[in-house]
């Protein structure tokens, strides 16, 4: 559960006399032999699609027919087309809403968890029951949950004499709905990570500073945040892959798999936008040229968050 | 000292009583709601109590025949394990290599991994992927979503790590001057000290892979499918029936329910364990 490369610990190993004729093989031939398993899968199903999604993207390809070299064409076509930025924007908006409160709410509630307390273990287990349930039943609840004319959300709502809401109808709407779910599953977990940084913090910091003077809220912003930048980053980062690819809640939302996020698009995902090109549409090559912008979108994400990340030091 | 930070404060206890009941009321909302009857659905306020139409529900989700409910449970039951046992095996094989073994490169093979962890694999490389399955006439068959899945850099590398920590490298020596063989220590050595591990490892991956859903959708026939597309298909074609769809949803996270009541306490520590080493 960590991105730090701890190099493994190698110990002195004293040249034991070899006792085997197969001794030589056996030292140097089966540690790879060990490693070989994941590489060669890895080879099949992780260098050969990403390699042959680039070669893709600059073809035209539409399933049956043959791939015709197009160079960068499936490139200009998608940064000139309205409906993948559409899903670009409705990708990190619906980040932004769920990634912020998130983590705000995963540092309150890990805190919180990190007080003395009686039966801590079912608290901790409780805040994990959400990351326990598939992602397609939190969205199956949600969206009931959000219905119009039966759900508690409305019905809450309409206690402040508010008209029902159809929540997939609108842009705000919809992004505030999915980002709750993703919300929901993730926070917990979010906050029992923090935790288990906390509780590396030395206490001899909060003593010093409880013996100055400084306020428990004062602790909080000026120990435990700073000290907590590493997980933060490492949080972060989850949070972004995550939410770059987000799929199964915006397509169970929609209830159908049309893939088109709403009828005018208002939550298409990138991931939906290639579903539906290459497997609705069947324009794969322009699928893979999709596919690596997300890529790309990924790694702008990490840094962008890395950078946010890293100031949260000098913000006292 | 009145501010000690570590002392619980009404604040921190309505918090708490707070985090709880937003964690556990979908979830008790889903399995009232898998007991009740639609015309009970849709009252509001919606029921909060459960009510007895448990297996009046159950008949009709097992009735639904173009939801293919069971096959679909069956499957996700065969996929995760099969993906759990190899990713496990796979990882506790490289893992000791990484972690105890000296050979050239494995630095290199060990970073490799950590880059490769930050590329969303399933959903870049659909595509290929998909025309790959379609090559081997493997869409709609349970291999197309093993086989993928069982690339997996996180469980190399928690391996890694856990195998460095649980196993001292003088027992490895002492191992081999005794004469025993790579393998033989693996079997002897790494394998016993590594189960608590493994046990975490293999709950996760179960967990992850009964969750997986955008490459099942595109790859799988609806009549052979896994309990996630199951469940869409329920979803967009009996979306109305909300009683029934909540059974479903409720007998698909059951399983994972269960491991979690039985495993928590190790769950938990695994993560927490997993977290402190970054």
């Amino acid at each position: 559960m960590t991105l730090q490369l701890a190099p493994p610990r190698q110990g002195s190993r004293r040249q034991a006399p070899p006792p085997r004729r197969m001794s030589r093989f056996d030292l140097k031939g089966v540690p790879y032999l060990l490693v070989s398993p994941y590489y060669a899968l890895f080879a099949i199903f992780g260098v050969f699609p990403l390699g042959y999604t680039l070669w893709l993207s600059l073809h035209d390809w539409e399933l049956a027919g043959d791939k015709t070299f197009t160079g960068l064409d499936n490139y200009a076509a998608l940064v000139t087309d309205a409906a993948f930025w559409n899903a670009v924007i409705n990708t990190l908006g619906m980040f932004a809403l769920a990634t912020v409160p998130q983590l705000v709410l995963a540092l309150m509630l890990a805190n919180a968890l990190n007080k003395r307390l009686k039966g801590r273990l079912l608290l901790r287990l409780g805040v994990l029951l959400p990351l326990v349930t598939s992602v397609v039943a939190v969205a199956v609840i949600f969206s009931q949950l959000y219905s119009r004319d039966y759900g508690l959300f409305n019905w809450i709502l309409s206690w402040f004499g508010v008209e029902p809401v159809v929540w997939q109808n609108e842009k705000w709407s919809s992004w505030l709905a999915i980002s709750t779910m993703v919300d929901w599953r993730w926070t917990g977990y979010n906050a029992i990570i923090l935790l288990a940084a906390m509780q590396t913090i030395p206490r001899d910091l909060y003593e010093a500073a409880a013996l100055d003077g400084a306020s428990a809220r004062r602790q909080f912003w000026q120990i435990t945040v700073p000290m907590l930048r590493p997980t933060l980053v490492f949080v972060v980062f989850i949070s972004t892959i995550g939410g770059m690819t987000l799929f199964a809640e915006p397509v169970m939302f929609e209830g159908n798999p049309m893939m088109t996020g709403g009828t005018t698009g208002q939550y298409q995902t990138v991931a939906m936008f290639i579903v539906k090109e290459g497997f609705r549409d069947f324009q794969m090559g322009y699928a893979a040229a999709a596919a690596w912008l997300l890529f790309v979108l990924i790694l702008l994400g990490t840094m962008i968050n890395y950078g946010f990340t890293r100031r949260i030091r000098g913000a006292r | 000292m009145r501010n000690r930070p570590w002392d619980a404060t009404l604040l921190t206890k309505v918090t708490l009583v707070f985090a709880l009941v937003m964690s556990a009321f979908p979830i008790y909302y889903m399995f009232i709601m898998a007991t009740r009857t639609n015309e009970d659905a849709v009252e509001t306020p919606p029921p909060l109590l459960p009510g007895g139409h448990l297996g009046e529900n159950v008949e009709r989700l097992l009735a639904t025949e173009d939801a293919h409910f069971l096959t679909g449970l069956v499957n996700s039951a065969i996929v995760a394990t099969t993906v759990t046992v190899s990713v496990v095996l796979i990882s506790t094989l490289a893992g000791f290599a990484f972690a105890k073994l000296r050979f050239p490169g494995s630095k290199l093979l060990l970073g490799l991994i950590l880059v490769t962890m930050m590329v969303p694999l399933q959903q870049m490389g659909v595509v290929p992927l998909y025309e790959l399955m379609v090559t081997l006439g493997w869409t709609g068959q349970l291999q197309s979503v093993i086989l993928p899945f069982l690339v997996n850099g996180f469980g190399v590398f928690m391996m890694t790590q856990y195998t460095s920590q649980a196993v001292p490298d003088e027992l490895v020596e002492a191992a081999r001057v005794d004469g025993a063989t790579t393998m033989g220590i693996y079997r002897r050595i790494i394998i016993p000290a590594l189960r608590p591990g493994m046990a975490v490892l293999a709950l996760l991956v179960f967990m992850q892979t009964w969750n997986e859903f955008m490459w099942p959708l595109i790859v799988l026939h609806p009549d052979n499918p896994v309990v996630q597309t199951s469940i869409a298909a329920l979803n967009s074609a009996h979306g109305t029936d909300y009683v029934m769809l909540f059974t479903g949803t409720a007998a698909s996270v059951l399983p994972l329910f269960v491991v979690f009541v039985l495993f928590g306490r190790q769950i938990v520590g695994g993560l927490m364990e997993g977290a402190v080493k970054a």
